[in-house]
């Protein structure tokens, strides 16, 4: 019920001695699942990080056009940086379908893992 | 001003965490259920939690002063804290949650030579906790000193006063009871928000063009003269020459530094798996977006119905916002919102204090010390205990020489930059990086922990020449600075980052590249990864 503190990597558990993590790494399944997060996450990262950076080089080279007034007096540079929270919140939500799906990948290969196990 | 009901609220408050408290004692033991709530918190409450633990006295107190002085240039601090959370979405909580089991240091030290590793990771954690942990007790002070001017109780008694309700919490408590002082702390702000936004907007018929535009025009004193300023554009703080770099350096640090931060970080560890801590993730930033976006309401609402001159000789500015609450919603609310920081103090210090005497007892006493092996059952807990009490100690002196005037939020941000400096290329490489090693990891934590500290101290933040007449707020060290900057990320992030690729480049560690078969993995599987317990 109380897990001791072990010790070097802190991590323990029943698979960890018995399982061969070079295989599963090499299998076909994993280099997928790797494969698959890559094409969501580093076109996200890549998005967010410019359209956030936008903002502080908007605000910071382009202060005239970033004090336009759009709405009455709300400026470009406010509308921006609301727009922030919006982009994240969608970037948040895109992710969660995503991952349902990473999920599913990373079952399969658990699954897999055990039926070896079993097998052995 | 003395305030009754806001004592009343203070003392309702502290009694219903020490409840809290309690009960989490009863609950708790063992390791982990001390240091990870024995993984059965779901991901709404942890959710919560984490935008608890983030959204401290800087985020309630430090940012709508910030927005009520500097206008938009404040605004980006509110942007920068809620866009942090997109990094720790996409490349942080879920494998940190897979591979480590109370700390980050668990990451970094799955492949590496754990000793040294975990010695300075223990350090750096020491290091951001205590700069966070000073913001929180300034702002703790300052508060009281406002509520209770006519009580007889001083800046310095509100300080030692709430560090030692702290110690309490976390020496009692552990894990169970911050993860849910700060569950319901983070209800109470957002409600906080939620209602002083409502008061603002009122007092403009919910019309937001004519909030706006008395936000546009905003006169105070400056050098002498009055100046009539527009808050929604851009330049009030951050101008040339250094403003521009100024502003890309503070977006560097916290688009980094938030998924470095060990006390937000180890609350992943709280959960039962990678799915309940991404959602977890999308739960703090619905909550701290939502406050978020009010609080660029509330600062501009502070300018607008106080004024940078009346904020700036009344309270500072760490109490825009509680007195914009008692503009707006006269004094019983000014009671609420103050309490309501102050449990958000509370919470946050306690929160801190767990994160930095978790790291002390599991990476450094029982891994580094001990080489992994509790020789005494309960032996970490305890350890963990007395950390606590001198990191509270500790930050509490230090708050005490800085006094109440010092922004909370500029505070915290010396906390955060050394997490993205040290903390986050680290922990980044070591999950993403095959070729990553111990020479790499030791270099880079020690190079971004160094630079951060190097020009914090010389920055314009602390070293500045101030007329004699300025009483409040005057300078720590009064020479000329030598670093221009005020957010030193833009020098220290790529120092650190580049000290853990080019030691790393020079060194070969078969033994590390052969292990991150295993760490991606488990990373990317969850395969192996501790359970719920206790």
């Amino acid at each position: 019920m109380f897990d001791e503190m072990t010790g070097e990597n802190g991590l323990s558990g029943p698979s960890a001695s018995a399982t061969n993590w070079t295989r599963i790494a090499t299998s076909r399944e994993f280099k997928d699942l790797v494969a698959i997060k890559k094409t969501f996450i580093v076109p996200a990262c890549a998005f967010f990080l410019i359209y956030y950076f936008a903002l502080a080089v908007l605000v910071g080279y382009l202060p005239k056009f970033a004090s336009a007034r759009v709405i009455g007096t709300v400026t470009v540079v406010y509308l921006f940086a609301l727009s922030q929270f919006v982009a994240g919140w969608v970037i948040a939500a895109l992710y969660l379908v995503a991952a349902a799906r990473f999920d599913a990948l990373s079952d399969d290969i658990l699954a897999r893992v055990d039926e070896r196990k079993r097998s052995q | 001003m003395s305030n009754s009901p806001a004592v009343f609220l203070f003392l309702f408050f502290v009694a219903g965490t020490l409840g809290i408290t309690y009960w989490a004692a009863r609950r708790s033991q063992g390791a982990g259920a001390y240091f990870a709530a024995g993984r059965r918190i779901t991901a709404w409450q942890n959710g919560f939690a984490v935008a608890g633990d983030f959204m401290s006295a800087a985020s309630f107190l430090g940012l709508i002063g910030l927005i009520a002085l500097q206008g938009m240039d404040g605004i980006l601090y509110s942007v920068g804290g809620f866009i942090a959370f997109v990094t720790i979405l996409l490349v942080m909580a879920e494998p940190l949650r897979n591979l480590g089991k109370y700390t980050m240091g668990d990451v970094l030290a799955y492949r590496f030579r754990p000793r040294p590793v975990r010695a300075l990771v223990a350090f750096s954690t020491l290091t951001t906790a205590t700069f966070y942990m000073i913001a929180q007790m300034v702002g703790a002070g300052a508060l009281v000193n406002l509520l209770l001017a006519d009580s007889g109780i001083s800046y310095n008694m509100a300080v030692a006063g709430v560090g030692t309700l702290m110690m309490i919490y976390v020496i009692f408590g552990g894990m169970l009871a911050t993860t849910w002082v700060q569950i319901i702390k983070a209800m109470l702000l957002s409600i906080c928000g939620l209602v002083l936004t409502v008061l603002v907007l009122q007092r403009f018929h919910f019309r937001l063009l004519p909030f706006f535009e008395a936000a546009s025009q905003i006169a105070y004193h400056q050098k002498g003269q009055v100046v009539i300023r527009d808050f929604l554009q851009p330049g009030l703080h951050y101008h040339p020459p250094h403003g521009p770099l100024d502003l890309l350096s503070l977006s560097l640090m916290f688009v980094l530094g938030t998924a470095g931060l060990p006390h937000v970080l180890v609350k992943f560890y709280t959960v039962a798996d990678a799915k309940t801590a991404r959602h977890s993730v999308v739960w703090a930033m619905i909550v701290i977006g939502v406050f978020y976006v009010f609080s660029t309401i509330l600062g501009l609402g502070a300018a607008i119905e106080i004024g940078p001159d009346s904020i700036l000789a009344n309270g500072g500015t760490n109490m825009a916002g509680p007195r914009l609450a008692q503009v707006v919603g006269g004094n019983l609310f000014l009671a609420f919102v103050s309490a309501v920081a102050f449990a958000t103090i509370l919470a946050v210090v306690a929160g801190l204090m767990i994160s930095a005497s978790t790291s002390f007892a599991h990476d450094f006493w029982t891994n580094v010390i001990h080489q992994g092996k509790e020789r005494k059952p309960g032996e970490s807990v305890r350890v963990a205990r007395v950390a606590a009490m001198a990191i509270g100690v500790l930050s509490m002196l230090i708050a005490i020489r800085l006094g109440p005037a010092s922004n909370v939020i500029i505070l915290a941000t010396f906390g955060m930059v050394v997490a993205a400096s040290a903390n986050f290329p680290v922990l980044a490489l070591s999950i993403y990086w095959r070729r990553f090693n111990t020479a790499g990891a030791v270099a880079g934590l020690t190079a971004g922990l160094l630079a951060s500290l190097v020009f914090i101290v010389t920055g314009p933040n602390l070293m500045g020449v101030d007329a004699a007449s300025t009483t409040g707020g005057r300078h720590l060290i009064q020479a000329q600075p030598w670093f221009p900057y005020e957010n030193v990320g833009i020098v220290s992030v790529p120092l650190g980052l580049l000290a853990a690729i080019v030691a790393t480049l020079l060194t070969k560690e078969p033994s590390a590249e052969s292990m991150f078969d295993e760490l991606t993995v488990r990373a990317n599987t969850g395969l192996g990864a501790e359970k719920v317990s206790g």
